[in-house]
């Protein structure tokens, strides 16, 4: 799946977590900020890399601002932002999540 | 070694420091002997100096133990005054004894401690810079935390022996006479202060003003003080505590609110004459609201309400639904100018409040106490000096003391962001689970299983949603996760103390 | 979760579907039911977000057993179909549909729910239906709306677009909702669904509120549409049977049991004839009462 835009979903509001997608060359680098960054710093990571795993991205920088949010806001912010940065936000891929 | 609540204690620090570990929540009937301060007489003639640094000159030395009060809290001038003009001296090796440390100190006590001004400090806790400062490893020797009661007693029983105490105050008459009743910055009720004033060797009183000899009513006295300091300003009353508090809109803290009344007028203690403390905090002063309406509707009035005061519990006094205020320190305005005008408001002192050491202290007639919580783990036990990430960030305040009530209630949310409240273990234990009876939080209410009496009296009534805490931190942890676990250094930064001085837990240097 | 066709509803809370932090903290509060909403509380460029995070919010949010209810955007949007098979797949209680005029439109939504259904694996007819009235026309054509499947769970009136329709704006004796009010209760009743009354957004009226509450309660209605969790407990007050009521309905209810005893098909109490209606009104008064802690788990009454 081919990043042609940079992809922005979720907000700085508690519970949320934002995601910026946009172009990479070497696998999914994620630059995460949260204020649980040692408690769920992994965990986080792992969610936003299965969710691009599953749609289909090899290499894409992930900019990731974090407050507080649980999996399942994680998961879809990451969803809505790839395909916010493919163009396909038209055909939602559910089943990634 | 290990304590009644599990936690490993450094040995070597502990035999060094002849440190004991906590046993039990009984005081029991020890007998202790109280220390009396050293007085310098004077007839009181020459107590008023214009220049603190001659003040400071006259009484510190090198080594020495200086004390503060927070009764400013954030609107506090005192502090950064003296210890502006003490960095400036070049004292080495001071103890700094306050009875807590508020945001407003926090640099100053950095720089003081990476200039070897200050190499102990004892305190009822910090917050922010300082806070992540200590837990960084930036103090050498363990910080000590104490709760109010456990410094009055350390006080009167002379482990922490204060040689000068810096007192803000917003009036003093010329002999020393003070309250924290009239002037530009009042916060109310002197009650940490007054243990200072009572036993430190000496007693500096800064003001912003100078007010005819004598003053009253006097909550300090003459016979206390050796100097009083005229200062340009002594606080920023706008800082000292939110002016009308506000009453909160939050729906989660109003539901916490509601279920911690239901709680309370279902307990057995509800009745004619029972007391009560609450907080400061939005789900604390909406229970006062929502108790006030019950109190109405039931006709039941309160013998007396204790602790950090706020206006929602002062109006209760105003409205006959609380007979008296028991008062050691004002949270905002509003209660700190109601203690001028309602006898019935009594400022306490910090011993006559908490000390476990007394012939008996405010919080053992205490009915109910309602508290705040950052963790509680399944066995009670409770946080409220480290954040998630091992960091400190709180204050034991009254916590371990209030909950000498006969019913102590923690109120928390279950989870606050991604951070569970009810955990398997706290990072940091303060208050023991043996004193903790009740916990509210959103999804459901605990009855701590030693208390098999409220158990049976809360389970008939059917809108209480009562539930085995094991069972909520199950549903915190489905929630959020479970949290990796926290890397810590070898390294003591702070020992926790409990209220007879016994070591209940300590907090590790955090790994980078 | 699968839809349940009778059930309390006395309070729907709404929740908007882009917030998480709501989304989260939506199933302490007690409320009959949630309305996780994609349309007016989602701005255009969220929509595709809203979507992705109440289907997920759907899937692992635990709601404390409150009926979940989505609305989505109409069927005049672009959103609309992606909603329909979003909501299907995530497995939702009841899909309000908003705007709704006809009986066709409804029929459209039904059968866009068998197609995603089919494709996703969706047991048919899990999910039930809502149709929210917000105009003339809908109001007017109410009765074919709630009979328009058997899925219908009920029907709502949304009283701010209905009185715009009506070149008209909300006064607070609400005399501007009465024709409709009558209507949707009407319709809803007549083809035993539920209906529901419009939101009343101003916080600090309750006395406002209250009034409105006790008016729609004496109309016949089964809840309210709430826009804060505030407003739960005060629904249920107004709704909570009187004692009397209570034990009325416990008298009948022990009535049908000595009729089940006696092998009777005849229920009597106090020598009158008690027919259909008066031992529906009974359960009724029973399951308020029990979920407003009003009687014991043995039937007993303990309010104050």
């Amino acid at each position: 799946m081919e990043i042609k835009t940079i992809g922005v979903a979720g907000t700085l509001e508690s519970s949320d977590i934002q995601i910026m997608i946009s172009k990479g060359t070497n696998g999914i680098q994620i630059d995460l900020d949260s204020e649980v960054i040692k408690a769920y710093g992994d965990q986080i990571k792992e969610v936003i890399i299965t969710t691009l795993k599953k749609y289909g991205v090899q290499n894409a920088k992930v900019k990731a601002t974090d407050k507080g949010a649980l999996d399942c806001v994680i998961a879809a912010r990451t969803l809505t932002a790839v395909q916010r940065a493919t163009e396909t936000s038209d055909q939602p891929k559910l089943e990634v999540l | 070694m290990e304590n009644k609540v599990k936690r490993n204690l450094p040995d070597n620090l502990m035999s060094e420091m002849g440190l004991k570990p906590f046993e039990t929540v009984d005081i029991g009937n020890p007998e202790v002997n109280r220390v009396a301060p050293k007085v310098r007489v004077t007839t009181g003639a020459d107590k008023v100096v214009n220049s603190l640094e001659e003040v400071i000159k006259r009484t510190v030395q090198d080594g020495m133990t200086i004390s503060f009060h927070h009764h400013f809290r954030n609107g506090d001038f005192a502090f950064n005054k003296v210890m502006d003009l003490i960095i400036k001296l070049g004292y080495k090796n001071l103890t700094l004894a306050p009875s807590s440390l508020t945001g407003i100190m926090n640099d100053k006590v950095i720089e003081a401690i990476k200039k070897g001004v200050i190499t102990d400090i004892t305190s009822s806790g910090m917050r922010g810079s300082l806070g992540d400062f200590i837990s960084h490893g930036g103090l050498k020797k363990p910080v000590i935390f104490r709760s109010h009661g456990n410094r009055a007693r350390s006080i009167e029983e002379g482990e922490i022996k204060i040689d000068v105490a810096f007192l803000g105050v917003p009036n003093a008459d010329p002999a020393g006479n003070a309250n924290g009743q009239e002037g530009d910055a009042i916060f109310g009720s002197l009650g940490y202060a007054l243990i200072d004033a009572q036993y430190a060797n000496k007693v500096v009183l800064l003001t912003d003003n100078i007010v005819d000899y004598p003053n009253t009513p006097a909550s300090i006295k003459q016979t206390q003080v050796d100097y009083v300091v005229k200062v340009d300003q002594i606080g920023d009353a706008d800082k000292i505590g939110s002016g009308a508090t506000r009453f909160t809109k939050d729906p989660k803290e109003l539901k916490i609110a509601q279920m911690v009344n239901q709680v309370i007028v279902n307990s057995p203690y509800y009745k004619e004459g029972f007391s009560f403390q609450t907080g400061s905090g939005g789900a604390a002063l909406a229970v006062t609201r929502y108790l006030r309406q019950s109190m109405i509707n039931d006709g039941i009035t309160a013998s007396f309400a204790l602790g950090g005061i706020t206006k929602p519990t002062t109006d209760l006094l105003d409205e006959g639904l609380v007979k008296k205020v028991m008062d050691v320190q004002d949270f905002d305005k509003g209660a700190a100018a109601s203690m001028a005008k309602n006898k019935d408001q009594q400022e306490i002192d910090a011993s006559w409040y908490a000390d476990p050491h007394n012939k008996g202290a405010v919080v053992n007639n205490l009915d109910i106490a309602i508290l705040s919580a950052l963790q509680i783990d399944t066995d009670f036990n409770v946080n409220v000096m480290t954040g998630s990430d091992g960091v400190i960030r709180g204050a034991i305040g009254g916590h371990q003391d209030a909950a000498s009530a006969k019913m102590t209630i923690i109120t928390a949310p279950l989870v606050r962001g991604r951070n569970a409240t009810v955990v398997p273990a706290v990072e940091t234990v303060v208050t023991p689970g043996d004193s903790i009876d009740v916990l509210v939080t959103e999804r459901g209410i605990a009855i701590n299983p030693k208390r098999p009496d409220l158990l049976a009296a809360f389970s008939k009534v059917t809108n209480l949603n009562i539930i085995d805490i094991k069972e909520l931190q199950k549903m915190a942890e489905q929630q959020v996760g479970s949290p990796k676990a926290l890397e810590y250094t070898d390294n003591t930064v702070a020992l926790i103390q409990y209220r007879d001085g016994s070591i209940i837990d300590t907090i590790k240097q955090v790994k980078e | 979760m699968t839809y349940v066709k009778n059930r309390l509803r006395r309070t729907m809370m709404f929740v908007p579907g882009n917030n998480p932090s709501m989304i989260k903290d939506a199933g302490i509060y007690g409320a009959d039911s949630i309305m996780l909403d994609l349309e007016d509380a989602v701005s255009l460029t969220e929509k595709d977000a809203a979507r992705m995070l109440v289907y997920n919010a759907i899937k692992t949010v635990d709601f404390g057993g409150a009926e979940i209810v989505v609305r989505i955007n109409g069927q005049d949007t672009p959103f609309y179909d992606e909603d329909v098979k979003a909501m299907v797949r995530a497995g939702v209680d009841v899909i309000r549909l908003p705007k709704t005029e006809s009986a066709a439109m409804i029929q459209k939504l039904v059968k866009d729910m068998e197609v995603a259904e089919e494709e996703y694996g969706v047991e048919k007819g899990s999910i039930g239906v809502m149709a929210a009235i917000e105009s003339a026309k809908g109001v007017l054509n109410a009765p074919e709306i709630a009979t328009a499947t058997p899925l219908m769970m009920g029907l709502a009136v949304s009283g701010e677009d209905y009185t715009a329709d009506m070149h008209t704006r909300r006064y607070p004796d609400g005399r501007e909702l009465e024709f409709a009010r009558n209507m949707v209760l009407q319709a809803a009743r007549a083809a035993d669904v539920y209906a529901f009354d419009t939101v009343f957004s101003n916080m600090n009226d309750p006395e406002g509120f209250y009034r409105e509450t006790n008016y729609i309660y004496e109309l016949g209605y089964d809840g309210k549409s709430l826009v804060n969790p505030r407003q739960i407990e005060m629904v249920n007050k107004v709704f909570n049977p009187t004692k009397d009521e209570i034990e009325n309905a416990i008298a009948v209810q022990s009535a049908i049991r000595e009729a089940k005893a006696k092998g009777s098909g005849v229920i009597s109490m106090n020598g009158k004839m008690v027919d259909k209606p008066v031992v529906e009104k009974a359960n009724r008064v029973i399951e308020t009462a029990k979920a407003s802690s009003l009687i014991d788990e043995e039937g007993n009454y303990i309010g104050k």
